[in-house]
């Protein structure tokens, strides 16, 4: 198992080199000269050089390259082009507010979804499931945009139940995430709850559930026991992969709520040519997806005796 | 017939709702279980003989799957007059049943005792200490080596055999009256065919418990079997002791199965009998005799009407219009 894991880390870094690679060669080559956006098209070439050796951009393009190896290596991104802030603490800062937003809907999304996909595979084939998946068709059919907009309206305008939009530190954020995160959990149930039922019913066939009824367990036990447990499987796969996303937190959302999370500020760095923040956040994603790749996979250990990790 | 009847299935009618109609894929069958005795069901695959076992065993899937009529009588009381809830009280603990696949029938993430365990704790008032020794004690029956060991265990790491023991050894756990083998030996080596037949002759003379033997290999019928039915396309076609069929075969269908069976008399270059022809689909059933098609004796009146079922000593029946009007010559 440690050694498992050992392998799989070393695995990883040949993979970030690539990453790497490939992000200071599209940074390089393609989109406009950051200095441009940041003087405009009127500075003085004077002003243009200065900027340039500050920001380092005059040095060879391999120095450049490793001082980003070792930006990534040492967590440390410099500082934004825009507002000379450390990026470690930007992101950090991003993190907590996106994590917020988007880690608890999570939570409830994946629990509430399966007990639904559970239910809903109970009663398989009858009214109330043909109903169930006319319905959840239609709410995904629908746009996230037009949610937004209805439940901001409705709940947040006509009813005043929450904060059309903003954001305040600490606890008092909480009922500006409420409405957002209704949203995102609204959003997953549709496809969620149908990926779940799938799941479900793929193993509703297999023989062993045959088996567990034979002996006289009751429908509930066969769907608890029997069935949740190898359908852990690929729920585990669905969903762990997600988990590094959650700190990007919903682009959407951020934006349409003035929530100054990472979403927001990849936005922002989009608009204003922030190199360091984009490189610095796909890095973090990258490494964010090789990480809980491998936890999904220590996982399967753990749900499935069938997985040996050696 | 002196011998108890356990089980007593009488006109049973089992039909299907598919996407391409409805089919009945058991037709009015008929037929005793005596208490202690086997009874093998033989046929080819699509016969019915599963669905008739599924059927006893109150498993008949909700949606698509009905039964239309008859009844299954056990004990004197007819089980498709049971509730849900009685039904599942009687399975795996009067009734039990072992399936084909030994390698899909257990489920992959629990451990062998775990599930030998789930009988007891469905079926007894038993701690979980006392369900742990007797699921022991079930391995030990079964012939399991290291049946402490195995308890640990997980199916994968089992053989395919092993397997067959342990389901053998689950669904006997509670001492069950009646027990539904659906070709327990199929999927595994002749080797180990055998040796599980052996293991389920033994328990069966040890526990008295009946078996329904669901197959459609006549060598593993020979060798188990006290009384037969064969099934073709949903109908009870011959029936009688294993003697009646094995000696005296009524039904072209049979006679057809016993001489598609190599013989050990026979010389090296003799090719086997096969019959010819395939059971036709149960969407498309022929008039009349459902085999008739296949069958070298047909006449014109095998396409008018189905035969019905006919006596020719107090255990053997067989139905077919030539083979009646012969032995009435």
């Amino acid at each position: 198992m440690v050694g498992y894991i050992i392998r799989r880390l070393l695995y990883m870094i040949p993979i970030l080199l690539g990453v790497a690679l490939l992000v200071f060669t599209l940074f390089t080559t393609v989109g406009e000269d950051p200095v441009r956006i940041a003087l405009g098209n009127h500075a003085s070439p004077e002003a243009i050089t200065e900027l340039r050796s500050k920001w380092g951009l005059n040095q060879p393009l391999h120095l450049q390259f490793l001082d980003f190896l070792k930006q990534i290596i040492t967590f440390d991104y410099g500082r934004s082009f825009n507002t000379g802030e450390k990026l470690s603490a930007l992101f950090a800062q991003g993190a907590l507010v996106s994590l917020s937003l988007t880690l608890p809907p999570f939570l409830l999304a994946v629990m509430l979804n399966v007990s639904m996909a559970l239910v809903v595979a109970y009663y398989r084939g009858s009214i109330f499931d043909r109903f169930a998946t006319a319905f959840f068709i239609m709410a995904m059919s629908i746009s996230y945009l037009v949610y937004i907009i209805a439940f901001q309206y409705i709940l947040a305008f006509q009813f005043d139940l929450f904060p059309i939009n903003g954001y305040e530190a600490g606890f008092r954020a909480i009922p500006y995430l409420v409405l957002p995160g209704i949203i995102i959990i609204f959003v997953s149930m549709g496809p969620d709850v149908r990926m779940y039922r799938t799941v479900f019913l793929d193993e509703i066939k297999s023989d062993y559930v045959r088996t567990a009824r034979s002996k006289g367990a009751a429908e509930p036990r066969v769907l608890f026991k029997h069935i949740l447990k190898n359908a852990m499987i690929p729920i585990l796969t669905y969903t762990v992969v997600a988990i590094p996303f959650l700190v990007l937190g919903a682009f959407l959302m951020e934006r349409f709520f003035s929530i100054p999370g990472i979403g927001d500020l990849m936005i922002n760095a989009i608009n204003t040519g922030d190199f360091p923040v984009l490189k610095g956040l796909t890095m973090y994603i990258a490494i964010g997806y090789s990480i809980f790749n491998l936890i999904t996979d220590i996982l399967y250990a753990y749900v499935d005796p069938r997985v040996k990790l050696d | 017939m002196a011998q108890e009847v356990l089980l007593n299935v009488e006109n049973l009618v089992v039909s299907f709702d598919t996407d391409r109609g409805k089919i009945t894929p058991v037709n009015g069958v008929s037929f005793q279980v005596k208490r202690g005795k086997t009874l093998a069901i033989v046929g080819e695959s699509g016969c019915g003989k599963s669905v008739t076992s599924l059927s006893i065993m109150g498993l008949i899937p909700g949606a698509n799957g009905k039964i239309e009529g008859g009844a299954i009588e056990y004990d004197g009381q007819d089980l498709l007059k049971f509730s849900g809830t009685q039904m599942r009280k009687l399975r795996g603990d009067k009734i039990a049943m072992i399936f084909q696949e030994p390698m899909t029938a257990l489920n992959p993430v629990y451990t062998i005792g775990n599930q030998i365990m789930e009988v007891y704790k469905l079926h007894r008032e038993m701690s979980k200490k006392e369900a742990f020794d007797h699921a022991l004690a079930m391995l030990e029956k079964v012939k399991i080596p290291d049946p402490k060991q195995r308890m640990r265990e997980y199916p994968h790491q089992l053989s395919g055999g092993m397997r067959q023991r342990v389901m053998i050894a689950m669904s006997l756990a509670c001492n069950p009256d009646v027990l539904i083998a659906d070709e327990p030996t199929t999927a595994l080596d002749v080797t180990i065919q055998a040796q599980v037949l052996d293991l389920m002759k033994d328990l069966q003379t040890d526990l008295g418990t009946s078996v329904i033997f669901i197959t459609h290999d006549l060598g593993v019928v020979a060798e188990v079997a006290d009384d037969v039915v064969v099934m073709y396309a949903g109908d009870i076609i011959e029936r009688g002791t294993v003697f009646d069929i094995f000696k005296d075969p009524k039904h072209p269908y049979t006679q057809g199965l016993l001489d598609s069976l190599p013989k050990s008399s026979d010389t090296k270059n003799e090719e086997l009998q096969a019959i010819k022809g395939m059971v036709p689909s149960l969407f498309d059933l022929p008039q009349g005799c459902r085999f008739k098609d296949r069958c070298a004796l047909a006449e014109e009146a095998c396409g008018e009407s189905s035969p019905e079922l006919e006596k020719f000593s107090d255990t053997h029946e067989a139905a077919c219009f030539v083979t009646s009007r012969n032995n009435a010559a």
